[in-house]
């Protein structure tokens, strides 16, 4: 067989818009499948659906790339969605569902950098690491300007939204620096944190609020006036999850106003926009959505996004489903 | 006790300055210019100092107090006392270890995630406006990297605690060997430094250990290494080190001291694998309150003739 008859015997994948860990490993998923590259072609995303993917099994997305259900309609032949992401709002599951289409994520493999990066941005703030290199690289500690002393971390009460993967890894990491850990989440879990029923009543008896749950209907804006009157003037919030979890115009006012301490922030409403008042804020730090980009994480990510592909075309169970079918 | 003199080596706390205005007569070093003139005026008068990790009581000063009875410092570290000086003339010596030791570990995390996670440089490009989607330098992981400390005392061991809730692999360098710890040992600091992603200064500073991270100990730790120095500046060969920075002998380092603070070399301020702080390992209010208030109760109990809350001499 030549490599054209060989390229042909390949399963097909669609890639309407290129998630980041199908760009840095592409050559990998070249090798193995026939790529449709709707971003490569002159045609609109629904001509091209229409022209090139009736019979695609599976696509692969991501936040940027997001799985509608026009593009469901577009595609009879979708069996397998595959996103190269933990996050998976992006994507019309009801309508995956119904259509009995499986959905697959990255499972746990981005979890420690990501609860790595919520432990780095709380310490940041408290500690004022960002704000103290930026101060040092102004030349102001040689002008003898005193420099703010920052907050103690050990003995915090650290309150977690969504004690999934991510939060759970958060919540052992911060046990190690003598924080008491509770935490809010749909079911009440086997573990040595108190549970709260209610976000509200959480961020009432805690001074730092990590959101680590997954953006639903129900997660869309929760973290909103009342929760961050409870939390506090001297509350931190770190979110590392998705922005509209939060409700953000409220956050900013709340922080100008200095009705809470401080955030650390690496994901946002309407990125890559980032609210003009944070931007002058010292006790904000603000990272642009990277909490799971490292060179470990996308190389395990590319792992397991292959993997998944490789059973589903093969018939064998899926490795990380969201829905299984 | 109003009459007693307190000598205060430099600014270091208002709440302690404060207190010490209340209970003694307190001399505020830096408020004298002519230091001899002040010596010569009010030696006599002061029967204490209590000084930091910028300044604290040398050979000089000692010989120039004929009065000193105790320096209590506000510091763990004791590079800046003449220790042998006070012992030979019978002074009292006091600092602050325990309270500030879980801020000092939380710092040394907090610079490691902030040099392999670059946050200080994410943060910068965010305020800059640069952010556009489809951009994704891709970071160095922290967690399960394997973590070498320098000096494994009380320090040291709260940073292997930290570090191992991430799952990083602990080893360390010390004078000895230490009992009850798994921890590999390194007698060699070299083969430490070659054996550990990143490489982190918790040892005191003394004689035998300023310039321990010398140029071989940096190459050892080579261009993926990072070197994270909440200790003393003179720990490392600062000249040195930003060679290997600059010519990327050496990944990244996170540095709270430097050699002659408040200097810090000016070539390290364009780089993004370095995160730069003020000597602040100790610097949150809670911490600085406890150790002020355990100098202020070192002081009372040598004056009211009770045994000292934390004396190292």
């Amino acid at each position: 067989m030549d490599q054209s008859e060989e390229q042909i015997n390949l399963p097909e994948l669609l890639v309407i818009n290129p998630p980041p860990v199908f760009i840095v490993h592409q050559h990998q998923f070249s090798t193995k499948f026939k790529l449709l590259k709707a971003y490569e072609s002159p045609l609109s995303t629904d001509l091209f659906l229409q022209t090139h993917a009736q019979s695609t099994k599976a696509i692969i997305c991501y936040g940027k790339s997001p799985i509608t259900s026009n593009i469901l309609h577009l595609l009879p032949s979708l069996r397998l969605v595959v996103t190269a992401s933990a996050g998976f709002n992006h994507i019309d599951l009801l309508e995956c569902k119904q259509r009995g289409i499986a959905v697959v994520n990255t499972g746990d493999v981005l979890s420690e950098d990501t609860a790595d990066t919520a432990v780095g941005l709380l310490i940041d703030v408290l500690r004022k690491i960002s704000a103290g290199d930026r101060f040092v690289r102004s030349g102001n500690w040689v002008n003898k300007v005193q420099y703010p002393l920052g907050s103690r971390l050990g003995g915090r009460h650290v309150g977690i939204v969504g004690l999934g993967n991510i939060g759970l890894k958060v919540a052992t990491r911060l046990e190690a620096f003598g924080c008491k850990i509770s935490y809010n989440s749909r079911q009440k879990k086997t573990v040595p944190y108190n549970f709260y029923q209610n976000v509200c009543e959480l961020a009432l008896d805690c001074n730092i609020l990590v959101i680590c749950c997954t953006l639903t209907v129900q997660t869309h804006h929760v973290i909103d006036k009342d929760v961050l009157k409870a939390l506090g003037k001297d509350g931190i919030l770190i979110n590392i999850a998705r922005g509209p979890i939060v409700d953000e115009k409220e956050l900013v006012k709340f922080l100008v106003e200095g009705e809470i301490a401080g955030a650390g922030l690496d994901v946002f409403e309407n990125e890559p926009k980032v609210p003009q008042e944070l931007i002058s804020l010292d006790n904000v730090v603000l990272t642009p959505h990277k909490a799971a980009f490292t060179e470990e994480a996308f190389s395990d990510a590319s792992q397991i996004v292959l993997a998944n592909l490789e059973a589903f075309f093969s018939n064998k169970p899926l490795i990380s489903p969201v829905i299984d079918v | 006790m109003e009459s007693i003199g307190v000598l205060m080596a430099c600014p270091m706390s208002s709440y302690l300055e404060q207190e010490l205005d209340k209970r003694f007569n307190l001399y505020r070093f830096w408020n004298f210019p002519q230091k001899n003139e002040f010596l010569t005026q009010h030696a006599n008068s002061i029967r204490a100092v209590v000084g930091n990790a910028f300044a604290g009581a040398d050979a000089e000063l000692i010989d120039s107090l004929p009065k000193l009875e105790i320096v209590s410092s506000f510091s763990v570290g004791l590079d800046k006392i003449d220790l042998n000086k006070c012992k030979e003339k019978g002074i009292r010596v006091t600092n602050t270890p325990d309270v500030l030791t879980e801020d000092v570990a939380d710092l040394a995390i907090g610079l490691m995630l902030a040099v392999l996670r670059r946050i200080c440089e994410c943060d910068r490009y965010v305020r800059k406006g640069l952010w556009k989607t489809g951009d994704f330098k891709l970071t160095s992981k922290f967690s399960g990297k394997s973590v070498g400390i320098i000096g494994l005392g009380r320090i040291g061991l709260a940073i292997a605690k930290r570090a191992e809730a991430f799952g990083c692999p602990i080893s360390y360098h010390s004078r000895s060997e230490k009992p009850n710890t798994n921890y590999k040992y390194y007698s060699s600091l070299v083969e430490l430094a070659s054996n550990c992603q990143i490489l982190v200064v918790a040892c005191a500073l003394t004689p035998e250990t300023r310039h321990i991270v010398n140029r071989e100990v940096m190459e050892a730790l080579g261009p993926k290494g990072v070197l994270i120095n909440i200790g003393r500046g003179p720990h490392v060969d600062e000249k040195e080190l930003v060679s290997a920075l600059l010519e990327g002998r050496l990944g990244g380092a996170g540095l709270d001291v430097f050699e002659n603070e408040p200097e810090v070399p000016e070539q390290l301020f364009g780089l993004e694998n370095v995160v730069l702080l003020p000597h602040v390992g100790s610097g949150t209010e809670e911490t600085r309150k406890d150790m002020a208030d355990l100098v202020l109760g070192n002081l009372e109990a040598h004056f009211l003739n009770k045994p000292l809350l934390t004396p190292v001499v």
